[in-house]
């Protein structure tokens, strides 16, 4: 035996969030689990980094609201340090000096959305309801394996038959919503409930983060559905901070995971999964230092995986062609800022708790929908719709006393322009039509900025290795979601090549920082092997 | 420049006061309030057994303004409001009030209120929750117009065997002639008022309805006019004793709205509700109908009735169960109480079928917390015909005095 | 001496085609059929109308193409007088800078994309089964969920059956692409942008939609699936226009003993002990019957024809929010002589033509209509009837009908000013491929989609009485409360193209309205 080789049970390619919960879970079961990271940090998309000054960004993923208590719950985050802070409330803000808040107590909401339009103010009931009852129909589903539909294997079929009789159990009228729900537009869908422009663009926002979709495109209801479905504490839909930002996440994983006898080696990039006798064997690094395992979960997208990763003669031609026609587009830029105060938003009341949550920029849906024709022309949004936050108001930890730290996520934003690769100057352009954007809301907003870190979908797929710099691992549509993510035939976080699983967010149910992927990925792979033995 | 914000802005403080907060503020000893409505109101003034027995002994007044209320007009008023509760508003008549209730398509029950018809086509319905969105979505293909006037209008309830004694007082000449469920426009001192002999108490009693401007002086002129027969303002908790012992359900605590159910099996039908009389089936299409009239024919799977309970614990929250033992579910109870003056141990509850009929018995599981210990008592309960309180005098015409 | 006032078994209320079938088939079925039309002529949509002098035209869809070849032969249409001018039309997509492309000629299309051409069978005919098994979906009326019926269980246990036939390999792809949208579908499976901008706007034809929305490899299918079912005549003109189908289609009703009125417009139906018992003309003529077929759509069959006082508000609540506002804008031109389309031969130029010479223009097209404003450069389907059949204009002249994608229902400027300027874009557009055209036009009509509402009666203007997307599609068609063709209120059916499955001149909602009204009768 080469003095050069590790034999580990398992590794994991990639230490992003849901490639640490699979390891946690392993490990747990006794195995013995390495995690390689080709950055020199921990996190994937899930990180805390100080780039300027004393000031902490999250710079990728910035809320969190999805990650399964579940999850939390068996590998003991809070042990390890996580707290999850709720934040109150949130805003939008119009061009014309208005502006629409969310607070959480329900007269102060209720007044608020009635100073757009009294009906609206009782139909957010019949709306929260409605989110509700789908987000009951759903969440059961999220840490569960999708069936093959086409598999005639009694656990498929008797998943399936679980799926009917949830759906049947909620009766006839709530079946059809159902059905309606999960292909609808959110424009469509936001129609049935509100009157007001500025309410349904509030409420439309969920539905295109993160997606090549507009809010009139169908199948966007369920991308809205898909940013509502978490829960802080029972709060159906409520979105918090990680205390010390999202890298804390990663950083609890870590801990929980080598408190079980796992471990992560940073720095470590893969060359390639080493294959031999036609099952994965392990990992090559680009240092040429090979790691065998008997089992290795690639916790990269499904198209890093097969088209990079992978010698493609050890894959099926089919199944590759399925893997180049998965798609995930790049959509989101990001810009993080250290800003020297708190910046004034003049159309938000003094004193209002809304400043402290999500703060979106945008009129009308139409307004969002015109962003995204920018985007299916292979332009930055001329009036991009935003989703800014600034945590520091809340943990402490994130910037010195008195400074703040400012995420801005920026839909739209291509992956490839029109008009040729980014270079520099277009992404400095990009940043400033965004910091523009704002600053039109708040005169003190440029003078206060020290530090801004801007990034396109182009910079996050080289930095972080998302393709595309999709921050879902692939697009939330139907022909890509349950048993057909990634691949179908390949939902069950299995792939053709023997050995090889797949846990980031490419499978279902998919992105958002909620390791239900990663912890589906661990429970097939210890299947798997109390078979094989 | 001045804010566009009411002062202090809704951010700050959800609640809103109501035009006789002033008074109930300075009355109230304990600091016991209860948002109702998107308002803040008195739960309890001083002490709950004291304002319970004014209503039944004396008189009382409580600030009724958070009920939501709309005004229906329009030429189609009617016919709308027909076809959206399930009583027949066309034998309502100009100067009455009645109670109702209204339903979802599958006949379950959204809310109940009060319809006022002021004149031909002018309605007021109050309602205990803000109902915009289903009474626009019902206004489609009908003229009518739906505003609600809930801030444009300042309500007190006057109940009790003096009601009628201390109003009369006040100025309401010829208030003894109002039926029950009639309704009547007076002026007092200059000050326009509508007085409807309707309330939640199951007593004698009336409903005054007067512009927020108005509704300091009449507080005062009334607490005036009734100190020497022992008016007092009482809060929510006392009312809520009465309305049990009259028999009167209150949404969100024996119903859930069917608007805002979100499991499964959370809501019931007016059938179910014991509310069989408010559905009239022979007069034209009324929202839910057909599913009423299906549940009618299938049978009711449960029905919510009036329990008797062995011994002098409310049972708070129990389960029912059809014997001793405790081992066949059959219903909860939604509302309880030991009745001061029928001196019975009262509950309202949801029991299935076949242990609704009246005289049945069922066990209620009662948990008890004495001294912090807790206690479980399996407490023998009887279906009963409600109301359990129905004095003469509640529908006497003239009334007495006291 | 007093008459008993007629009675009939079931009232038909509109003639259009979706209309006209189901009152035949209720009629053979043994029923006492009367039809009511408002117009002077029967056909709706399927009317072949004069819009300037000595020239004629279908007045919306001006290919027969979906009209499944077997529901043709039960009616009889060829007997009835139905005539084909033209069939088996090819489709060529047109480029204002290049060669034309006929789609399925091979060999141009290997001289620019071996690949293509070496795909394009394959898919073809696995486009060809997936088309077949919606078929299934669409010739019946739909099942309930949770009804417990054994016949709905039945129906939902064949559909799942008939997915399994597909094949593992089949069956994964067709679930995985249903719910997909028709610019990335065309995008993998070909290179050659107009091959993909023409099948990208098969996919939206007709739709409220552009080619990125997910859900139109539905309507894509949908299409295919008529087709499929349309027999070897396939892309047909029917001689006479659309009108002659709606005529043969009213000879077979009277020929089965429907008895048909027109310029009888319905008031409102009649209610008599909480089900519809008649109708009421605009005469104020009261005729009874058992059963009232309304092919009118669901919103003004429930809210101007039935009344919601009716019904229950949450039912009324979704009808309202049935979305029916039509993005397609029909052009009819008067030409002094037959257009010359660059490029085209003479078989070519007289068949189906498209402008749409790539997805993303149709996109474009699309873009403007979400905020209310007409296409600049809109996508066509084009044809000129007179090639193959010159009785509809004066001798030597010719007719072109376009379909015009996309003309918002509501103008954000106002229609009243807008459709100058629309027809001159349009014109520019066909300028463009059939240099000189302009220069023969005598008389134009542009019926935007408040034009098609008024001249059809279909509210919204929508060529499929509402939107045909999954939201509004098969179990939830047009919406829960409303589906297979019943409604909450007994006596009423629905058998126009806002029931199931859709629009298309098809008549399988007539038919399928038909089946459900017999069988319901049965039980």
């Amino acid at each position: 035996m080469s003095a050069r080789t590790q034999r580990h049970d398992v590794v994991v390619v990639g230490a992003g969030h849901n490639g640490l919960v699979a390891a946690c879970y392993l490990a747990r079961a006794g195995l013995d689990v390495l995690v390689v990271e080709r950055n020199d940090y921990i996190g994937g998309a899930a990180v805390s980094r100080q780039l300027y000054q004393d000031f902490t960004y999250s710079n990728c993923s910035y809320v969190c609201s999805l990650l399964r208590p579940e999850i939390m719950r068996t590998l003991e985050l809070p042990r390890y340090g996580l707290q999850i802070i709720p934040y109150d409330g949130g805003c939008t803000m119009m061009r014309g000096g208005g502006h629409f808040a969310l607070y959480d107590n329900h007269d102060a909401l209720r007044r608020e959305i009635a100073r757009h339009s009294k009906r609206d103010a009782e139909a957010y009931h019949r709306f929260s309801r409605d989110i509700i009852r789908q987000c009951k129909f759903i969440k059961p589903l999220l840490l569960r394996e999708p069936p093959d539909p086409t598999s005639f294997r009694p656990r498929d079929l008797m998943e399936l038959l679980y799926l009917g009789q949830r759906l049947h159990r909620v009766g006839e009228e709530r079946m059809y919503d159902t059905i309606r729900f999960w292909t609808m537009s959110a424009a469509d869908f936001l129609d049935e409930y509100f009157e007001s422009e500025i309410v349904k663009a509030h409420f439309s926002g969920s539905s295109i983060i993160g997606t090549a979709l507009g809010p009139r495109s169908p199948g966007s209801a369920y991308v809205l559905l898909h940013h509502y479905m978490g829960d802080i504490d029972e709060t159906v839909g409520a979105w918090g901070f990680a205390r010390g930002g999202m890298g804390a996440i990663t950083a609890a994983l870590t801990s929980s995971l080598r408190a079980s006898g796992g471990d992560v080696r940073v720095s470590a990039p893969v060359a390639e999964v080493l294959v031999r006798g036609g099952r994965a064997r392990g990992v090559v690094l680009e240092s040429g230092e090979e790691i065998e395992a008997r089992t290795v979960i690639s916790n990269l997208d499904v198209k890093r995986t097969f088209l990079k990763t992978v010698a493609p003669e050890h894959l099926p031609d089919d199944f590759l062609s399925a893997v180049r026609r998965f798609k995930i587009r790049g959509s989101s830029g990001k810009l993080n800022i250290a800003l020297d105060g708190l910046p004034t938003f003049p159309s938000i009341p003094a004193g209002a708790p809304c400043l402290r949550g999500d703060l979106h920029i945008t009129d009308t849906i139409a307004m969002m929908e015109r962003a995204y024709d920018d985007w299916k022309d292979g332009r930055w949004s001329a009036t991009p719709y935003v989703d800014m936050l600034m945590p520091s108001q809340i943990d402490p930890t994130m910037a010195p006393d008195g400074k703040h730290y400012m995420s801005v996520f920026v839909q739209y934003c291509p992956y490839e322009l029109a008009d040729g690769p980014w270079t520099d100057a277009k992404r400095q352009a990009f940043g400033a039509n965004v910091i523009d954007s704002i600053a039109a809301h708040s005169p003190d907003f440029k003078s206060l900025i020290r530090h801004a870190e801007i990034r396109t979908p182009w910079d996050i797929e080289n930095e972080v290795g998302l393709t595309e710099g999709n921050i879902f691992q692939g697009e939330l549509t139907m022909d890509q979601l349950l048993f057909n993510r990634p691949v179908p035939g390949y939902a069950q976080y299995r792939t053709p090549l023997r050995g090889l699983y797949l846990s980031g967010s490419s499978t279902h149910p998919g992105g958002g920082v909620m390791g239900a992927p990663g912890a589906n990925a661990a429970r097939r792979v210890l299947a798997d092997l109390r078979r094989s033995v | 420049m001045t804010s566009p914000y009411p002062s202090p802005p809704h951010f700050r403080r959800p609640l809103l006061d109501t035009p006789f907060a002033p008074r109930t503020r300075e009355l109230q000893q304990v600091d016991h309030f209860v948002a109702w409505a998107g308002y803040s109101t008195v739960d309890v003034y001083s002490t709950v057994e004291q304002e319970y027995f004014a209503v039944r002994n004396a008189a009382t007044l409580y600030d009724l303004t958070p009920m939501v209320k709309y005004r229906v007009s329009g030429a189609d008023a009617e016919r709308y409001l027909n076809r959206l509760v399930t009583r027949d508003v066309r034998k309502l008549r100009v100067g009455r009030v009645s109670y109702v209730v209204w339903c979802n398509d599958h006949g379950h029950i959204i809310d109940d209120g009060t319809v006022f018809r002021l004149a031909a086509q002018d309605f007021r319905v109050c309602t205990a929750e803000r109902q915009l969105d289903w009474f626009l979505d019902s206004a489609i293909g009908f003229d009518v117009v739906i505003e609600e006037v809930t801030e444009q209008v300042a309500a007190l309830a006057v109940q009790g065997p003096t009601s009628a004694y201390i109003l009369r007082r006040f100025g309401l000449e010829g208030l003894e002639r109002l039926k029950p469920f009639e309704l009547a426009e007076f002026s007092v001192g200059g000050r326009p008022l509508m007085a409807s002999r309707t309330g939640f108490t199951g007593d004698l009693g009336y409903e005054l309805w007067m512009r927020p401007e108005h509704a300091l002086g009449v507080w005062d002129e009334l607490m005036a006019a009734g100190r020497t027969r022992g008016l007092r303002p009482i809060g929510s908790q006392a009312l809520n004793m009465v309305r049990i012992e009259a028999g009167f359900l209150l949404p969100n605590v024996d119903f859930v709205s069917a608007e805002h159910t979100v499991r499964v099996d959370r809501e019931r039908t007016p059938l179910e509700l014991g509310l069989a009389w408010l559905v009239d089936f022979d007069k034209p299409h009324f929202t839910g109908r057909r599913a009423l009239l299906r549940q009618q024919a299938a049978g009711l799977r449960r029905l919510l009735v009036g329990l008797d309970v062995a011994g002098n614990k409310p049972a708070h929250n129990a389960l029912l169960y059809a014997e001793e033992a405790g081992r066949r579910e059959v219903g909860s109870v939604t509302s309880a109480m030991w009745s001061p003056t029928c001196k019975r141990n009262i509950a309202l509850a949801i029991v299935d079928a076949p242990f609704h009929a009246t005289g049945t018995t069922v066990w209620a599981d009662i948990y008890l917390n004495r001294e912090l210990v807790w206690e479980r008592r399996m407490a023998a309960s009887r279906v009963v015909e409600r109301p359990f309180f129905a004095p003469e005098r509640r529908r006497a015409t003239p009334p007495a005095d006291r | 001496m007093a008459v008993a006032r007629a009675r009939f078994d079931a009232i038909v209320v509109g003639g259009g085609h979706n209309g006209l079938v189901c009152a035949t088939l209720l009629a053979r079925g043994g029923r006492r059929v009367l039809l009511l039309e408002a117009a002077a002529e029967i056909g709706g949509a399927a009317r072949t109308r004069e819009f300037a002098p000595g020239f004629r035209v279908s007045g919306a869809a001006h290919f027969l193409h979906q009209l499944p070849a077997a529901l043709a032969g039960e009616l009889g249409l060829d007997r009835h007088g139905l005539e084909l001018a033209a069939a088996a039309l090819p489709t060529t997509a047109l480029d204002a800078a290049g060669a034309p492309l006929e789609l399925g000629d091979l060999a141009t299309l290997r001289s620019i994309s071996p690949a293509d051409a070496d795909a394009w069978p394959g898919v073809i005919a696995r486009f060809g089964r997936f088309a077949r098994l919606l078929y299934h979906v669409l010739d019946a009326p739909p099942p309930r969920l949770g009804s417990g019926a054994t016949a709905d269980a039945l129906a939902l246990a064949r559909l799942g059956l008939r997915l399994r036939l597909l094949g593992r390999r089949d069956m994964r792809e067709f679930l995985r692409i249903i719910g997909m949208n028709a610019y990335d579908l065309v995008t993998d499976e070909f290179a050659t942008p107009l091959l993909r901008g023409a099948l990208a706007f098969d996919a939206v034809l007709g739709t409220n939609f552009g080619p990125r929305a997910p859900g139109t490899v539905l309507t894509f299918l949908y299409r295919l699936a008529l087709q499929s079912a349309a027999g070897p005549a396939q892309l047909a003109l029917p001689r006479g226009g659309m009108g002659a189908v709606a005529a043969a289609l009213g000879r077979a009703a009277a020929a089965a003993g429907v008895s048909i009125r027109t310029a009888a417009p319905v008031a409102r139906l009649r209610v008599g002990n909480d089900r519809v018992d008649g109708v009421v003309l605009e005469s104020g003529e009261e005729l009874d019957a058992g059963v009232v077929v309304s092919g009118v759509d669901p919103r003004r069959t429930f809210l101007s024809l039935l009344g919601a006082e009716h019904l229950d508000t949450g039912f009324v609540r979704r009808v309202d929010h049935f979305r029916c506002r039509g993005v397609a804008a029909k052009l009819h031109l008067a030409l002094d002589r037959a257009p010359a389309f660059r490029g085209l031969g003479a078989r070519a130029a007289a068949g189906r033509l498209l402008v749409a010479p790539t997805p993303d223009y149709v996109e474009r097209a699309f873009n403007a209509s979400k905020y209310g404003e007409w296409s600049p450069a809109p996508a066509l389907e084009v044809s000129v009837p007179t090639l193959h059949d010159p009785s509809l204009a004066p001798a030597g002249c010719h007719v072109l009908s376009a379909i015009v994608q996309y003309a918002p229902y509501v103008a954000e400027r106002g229609w009243a000013t807008q459709r100058g300027p629309f027809l001159d874009a349009v014109l520019g557009v066909l300028e463009a491929h059939a240099p000189g055209l302009r220069g023969s036009v005598r008389a134009a009509e542009l019926l935007v989609p408040e034009d098609l509402e008024r001249e059809f009666g279909s509210g919204g203007g929508h060529w499929h009485h509402g939107d045909l997307a999954f939201d509004q599609f098969y179990l939830v068609r047009p919406v829960p409360g409303a589906t297979q063709h019943a409604t909450p209120m007994a006596g009423l059916y629905l058998c126009g193209a806002g029931a199931h499955p859709g629009g298309g001149v098809a008549g399988l909602a007539g038919r399928n309205a038909a089946r459900r009204v017999l069988a319901e009768a049965a039980a």
